[in-house]
């Protein structure tokens, strides 16, 4: 399935772009995760500690063990630090 | 009742005037405000936030805050943008028949703004730029509204 995959923060700095289309046959957002990790060392950098990546599904705030589904997109960013 | 996320500026007093009300006996609000960093240096506030959920999880909070306390108005706005030292980041008011209420929510809705809606801020400094990191202390004290009900 295809899924728009957004990242902000120094996750985006990291991976080195605001934003792609991913083609991926990732369940989880964990799977979709580690497909990432795998693609090369920014990617890996950026997901290297899982502790203080944060991920929403269609604006929602989520674990990393929920599915895919039929989401339309999925962001990656740190704890959130607004206010 | 309103949220608002934006780059330009807000003016408190028009909008702490827009919650006058005949029902509303009390209203109470929150500014967030452009600290200096700790070492004096800082040059401007970058907020970096994700506009479409930031408007939502907004909304969210406020109708949550509206369910559980009596309000007879709301407003939460947060900038995002470059900002500088002494600007005003965002803000949020509350306005209910008695100051209880409208005490308990602004505060309800700042802890958990601070843990839900995305925003991030990073420091420009003198000597170079840096993410702000979350505060332990601010999921504890989003917690605390779950373990105690009013």
């Amino acid at each position: 399935m295809k899924i728009d995959v957004l990242y902000f923060a120094w996750i985006r700095e990291r991976v080195g772009k605001q934003g792609e289309t991913v083609d991926t046959s990732a369940t989880t957002v964990g799977e979709l995760v580690a497909e990432l990790v795998a693609r090369n060392e920014a990617y890996a950098l950026a997901f290297s500690d899982l502790a203080v990546v944060k991920a929403a599904l269609d604006e929602v705030l989520v674990d990393l063990d929920t599915p895919l589904d039929n989401a339309r997109e999925v962001a990656f960013f740190p704890p959130m630090t607004g206010g | 009742m309103g949220v608002s996320v934006q780059t330009h500026d807000f003016d408190l007093g028009t909008e702490v005037a827009s919650l006058r009300a005949d029902d509303a006996g009390a209203i109470v609000s929150f500014t967030g405000m452009v600290r200096n960093s700790p070492d004096g240096t800082l040059v401007a506030l970058e907020l970096e936030c994700y506009p479409s959920m930031a408007t939502s999880a907004l909304t969210d909070l406020e109708n949550t805050a509206v369910e559980r306390w009596s309000l007879t108005g709301c407003v939460i706005i947060h900038r995002f943008g470059r900002l500088r030292l002494g600007d005003q980041i965002m803000m949020v008011a509350t306005a209910a028949p008695h100051r209880g209420d409208a005490f308990a929510a602004a505060e309800f809705l700042m802890d958990y703004l601070k843990c839900d809606a995305p925003f991030w801020k990073k420091e420009h400094t003198k000597s170079g730029s840096n993410w702000v990191e979350n505060k332990s202390g601010d999921a504890e004290r989003q917690q605390r509204w779950t373990a105690q009900k009013d």
